[in-house]
């Protein structure tokens, strides 16, 4: 297939899915009870002033008129504002999704590397003493609940030995980097700002860490089993009969066939990134999106859940075309 | 002990495989020599190891097959006892493979050019300097349009294509011994012919040996100096082409030149009774024996050694020890 | 008699030997596998705590004591105390059980759901596919914590809403796989033969379609229940599933989180109750994995 025509394809899917997930957010905080405007006046708030909170954020209209409002509102990316933080929520999603992304953007890194290794040993020493130590360690790591060996690693790292920062995205007495892309990392780089920089790239450690360790057994299995498809395929035979030496043969002739499985499991990876973002930002006071939901979940900000999962789903589709597009660009078989 | 032949002396090879089936005895000490520049040609039925043969000589037996006893000797060196990092340096460099599958053996990611110059450079037959032109110049030594095909994808050529690229990849080295492990069954007829004459071609140019692996008696006829038949793991029958045919002693191949069709001479065409043993339980003795018209108790017991009954004529097969061997007129048929 | 039997015994075997060679080299790939068997005890281990730990707790799980406040892991408390006096052992023992009811009923409502979806959409095809699948699309756009959090925290978190909110984000993997075996099965000729004689589609879709598709349908099941204790666990930490006092391992890490340098144990043992069961779900995953991976089934 052509892949231009597929690419085009997948967006208008992309489209679709999209305005499916406003719908289902939108059901889950109309239609499903709960009662926003009690919950932030308390129990005993008296009725006009419910009236006029439930006329200021729009309840009071029949949901049809709210659900198309909402909509027309969710294309251009106005979600309306947060009732606890009183700024427009997609002005809030600017301020705290850079932190998500830089975090899931690190773990990402620490598992396909992490992965990608555990994987080949496992494969290349398949049944093994090697390969059952990598299947368990890589194993162990989506078997934690990620909030807890957060909490684990803190009490350790830092309460125990205090060799990393227990917490936040920077030391409190810095000042942040000039904001470029939000990221202090990127942002204290590109302003040569070292002292900055080696801070959030501590804070950054054990949060990326424990994200990434949770992810890396999906990627290390899939290398796992597609480098053992691969290394039984006729061309690494081939290699091997044209005296290669093993690294190149496992390197050169297997990995780059082996790959392509496994990034396409990247996409699905990068969704329980962002899953895992929900708790391990909150176990190390990451001012992230998962945590902005989740204050918003517990208080029952609506327009900063709705937006913020909306936009979480846009982020995680987003991931998964890039990744489809990556998918047809490696296998020249694909191209043409 | 004396060598046999003055390239290669195979020794009471050995190969097993462990499945969940119990321990397969794939080969049950294969005996077979070469002479320099000699094209051998090894036939026999699906499954009865001669694939596995050319592996173990090449040391690309995997888990979970294992190489149990023998003696592989190329020149003055037992392949078996060599280092990996020796035996990484014969092959490719003095014994080359071409495989049944073309398309399937050639990596799917890389050129067919840049599989061609890897080749030569691990071999230290080319410089970066001038590989390029040195691959220009092999491809058209297998008649091909080199400037077009070095740029093309192995799923973009056609698999009488694939083969050639994969013999001028084989033959670029100039290795003493080529290994065909039928080459050309997955081909169609007239690629077939075609490809079977370039071999047979480049082959007597460059001087190389060749180890024909086929199932096709037609192709034994036409491209071997000497023939070895194998049956259910072992050498029953070695012996010049001519001999083999007009001579056939083995009731095994006997019984395998009855079961070639041949124009001109309808109806004579006959099927060995009985089925491949399996290999988990194989009888004893002489595998052959169930399916033998003339076995007596000996051949139950213990396996017959390969013994020259007449000049360059070896069989495995008690008849010829006990009252002569079974000629082909003494089964009642017209030799071939 | 005898004959005869013998006749028909052989009759069986000889019919299904490749079913059966099939199953000899499952077992032989299940017992080769040394982590798929430790996966399998731990599994054991964690089903008989279940079922018959809550018979023996030494000290009420839920009862608060006050004198016994934060005391560390000792030999009248396995697990310490926690900031209530209430004993940790006891309490994660009763949350196995806990455990146990949420695997079971997500894995019965969301296969059920999932499975029901996801015939209809293999047999008719067509629109009702389409949309079906659609649907599926849209629920899987969201990583599933989040949609499950969203459901659980409008729905007001307890208990039920748990259940249901899992069952709602986990549903869709069952609907895809039962669609896929639905719409082989409908191709094959004895489905075409029933109706033929008059069958209804009920009929068919239930007693000969529904079978066909239930065995994939179960091993993504259990696949998944490692994924499903996590997910709960999950929610409880965040103050969105089981409410306390009632004992579910994520709120009891929650609990100890404000206790975490000096009474390390009130957020650890819960902690290492979940590890144990999702490894052991894992590690038996990954082994059934490897076997129903045909590249890997060599």
């Amino acid at each position: 297939m052509n892949i231009w025509k597929y690419l085009i394809k997948r967006i208008l899917l992309m489209a679709l899915v999209l305005f499916g997930v406003a719908c289902i957010v939108f059901f889950i905080a109309h239609v499903i009870p709960a009662d926003p405007v009690g919950a932030i006046l308390g129990g005993n708030a008296p009725p006009e002033k419910i009236d006029k909170l439930r006329a200021q954020l729009g309840y009071d209209r029949p949901l049809i008129e709210q659900f198309f409002s909402f909509l027309k509102g969710a294309v251009v990316g106005d979600f309306g504002v947060s009732i606890k933080t009183n700024n427009p929520v997609m002005t809030d999603i600017g301020i705290y999704f850079p932190a998500t992304i830089e975090l899931a953007l690190v773990a990402i890194i620490i598992s396909i590397v992490l992965g990608v290794f555990l994987g080949i040993l496992s494969a290349v020493h398949r049944n093994k003493m090697v390969d059952n130590f990598s299947r368990v360690f890589s194993i162990l790591g989506v078997s934690m609940p990620v909030f807890w060996i957060g909490l684990i690693l803190i009490l350790i790292f830092y309460y125990k030995l205090d060799w990393l920062p227990g917490g936040g995205r920077i030391n409190f007495f810095l000042d942040p980097p000039q904001r470029i892309t939000g990221m202090y990392l990127f942002d204290s780089l590109f302003t040569g700002n070292w002292e900055v920089f080696r801070d959030a790239l501590l804070h950054i450690l054990l949060p990326a860490f424990v994200l990434g360790y949770n992810s890396t057994a999906s990627i290390a299995r899939i290398t796992r089993s597609s480098m053992l498809e691969v290394l039984g395929q006729e061309y690494i035979r081939t290699a091997k009969a044209k005296g290669l030496k093993k690294r190149l043969v496992i390197y050169r002739h297997a990995l780059r066939n082996a790959l392509i499985p496994t990034i396409t499991i990247i996409g699905l990876v990068f969704g329980g990134l962002l899953e895992g973002a929900v708790l391990t930002e909150t176990v190390f006071s990451w001012p992230g999106l998962g945590r902005y939901i989740t204050a918003g979940l517990l208080s029952l900000d609506y327009p900063a859940v709705m937006g913020g999962t909306i936009y979480i789903a846009f982020i995680y589709s987003l991931a998964n075309l890039a990744v489809d597009f990556l998918y047809a660009l490696l296998d020249p078989r694909m191209r043409t | 002990m004396d060598k046999r032949g003055n390239l290669l002396d195979v020794r009471q090879l050995r190969v097993i495989f462990h499945t969940y089936r119990g321990l397969i005895k794939a080969l049950n000490g294969v005996d077979l020599w070469m002479d320099k520049q000699e094209r051998l040609g090894i036939v026999g039925e699906t499954g009865c190891g001669k694939s596995v043969t050319a592996q173990a000589m090449m040391r690309l037996i995997e888990e979970p097959g294992k190489i149990t006893e023998g003696e592989v000797w190329f020149e003055n060196r037992d392949l078996l006892k060599l280092s990996e990092d020796e035996m990484t340096k014969i092959r490719g460099r003095e014994i080359s493979m071409i495989f049944q599958e073309p398309k399937s053996s050639l990596n799917p990611v890389f050129k067919s050019g840049f599989q061609i110059k890897e080749t030569l450079l691990n071999a230290k037959k080319a410089t970066p300097a001038n590989a390029e032109e040195e691959v220009e110049k092999i491809l058209g030594y297998v008649g091909m349009d080199a400037s077009r095909v070095k740029n093309m994808y192995p799923h973009e050529l056609s698999g009488g294509m694939a083969q050639r690229v994969m013999i001028a990849m084989a033959l670029a080295t100039q290795p003493k011994l080529l290994i065909a492990d039928e080459p050309t069954s997955a081909l169609d007829v007239t690629i077939q012919a075609q490809i079977l004459e370039l071999l047979s071609d480049l082959t007597q140019k460059m001087g190389n040996a060749v180890m024909m692996i086929t199932h096709d008696m037609g192709i034994v006829a036409e491209f071997c100096d000497r023939v070895v038949v194998m049956y259910a793991g072992n050498a029953v029958e070695v012996a010049p082409t001519k001999e083999l045919f007009q001579n056939p002693i083995h009731p095994y191949t006997q019984g395998l030149l009855r079961a070639v069709p041949r124009v001109g001479r309808p109806g004579e065409l006959k099927a060995i009774p009985g089925t491949v043993p399996d290999l988990v339980d194989p009888p004893e003795g002489c595998r052959f024996h169930p399916r033998c018209d003339y076995a007596f108790d000996q051949c139950k017991n213990v396996l017959p050694p390969l013994l020259e009954i007449s000049a360059h004529h070896y069989v495995s097969c008690y008849l010829c020890q006990k009252d002569g061997c079974p000629s082909a007129k003494k089964a009642g048929e017209e030799p071939w | 008699m005898t004959v005869a039997n013998e006749k028909t015994a052989l009759g069986f075997f000889e019919k299904n030997k490749p079913y059966i060679d099939d199953l000899k080299h499952t077992v032989f790939l299940f017992r080769k596998s040394k982590l798929t068997m430790v996966g399998f005890v731990l599994i054991v281990i964690f089903l008989l705590v279940a079922f018959l730990g809550p018979l023996f707790l030494p000290y009420d799980p839920i009862a608060q004591n006050f004198a016994v406040r934060l005391q560390p892991p000792s030999q009248e408390h396995l697990f310490g105390t926690d900031q209530f006096g209430r004993d940790i052992f006891s309490r994660v023992i009763q949350g196995s059980r806990m455990a146990l009811w949420i695997i079971f009923l997500v894995s019965a409502i969301s296969g059920l759901l999932g499975t029901t979806v996801g015939i209809i959409a293999g047999y008719f095809g067509g629109l009702i596919d389409d949309i079906i699948m659609r649907i599926t699309d849209m629920f899987l756009a969201f990583p599933s914590l989040v949609l499950a959090m969203a459901f659980a925290a409008m729905m007001g978190p307890n208990f039920t809403n748990t259940i249901i909110a899992i069952s709602l984000v986990n549903w869709t993997t069952y609907a895809r796989l039962a669609r896929a075996e639905a719409m082989k099965v409908k191709e094959q000729p004895y489905i075409e033969a029933i109706r033929s004689v008059g069958a209804g589609t009920g009929r068919i879709l239930f007693l000969h379609v529904l079978p066909m598709c239930i065995s994939p349908v179960i091993v993504q099941l259990t696949l998944r229940m490692g994924t499903i204790i996590l997910t709960a666990a999950g929610l409880g930490f965040l103050g969105l599933g089981v409410q306390p006092p009632t004992p579910e391992w994520g709120a009891m890490v929650s609990d100890g989180r404000n206790f975490l340098v000096d009474q390390w144990w009130i957020s650890t043992f819960p902690g290492f109750a979940i590890v144990f069961v999702v490894l052991g779900f894992n590690l038996l995953g990954d082994g059934i994995r490897d076997m129903l991976d045909p590249r890997l089934r060599r």
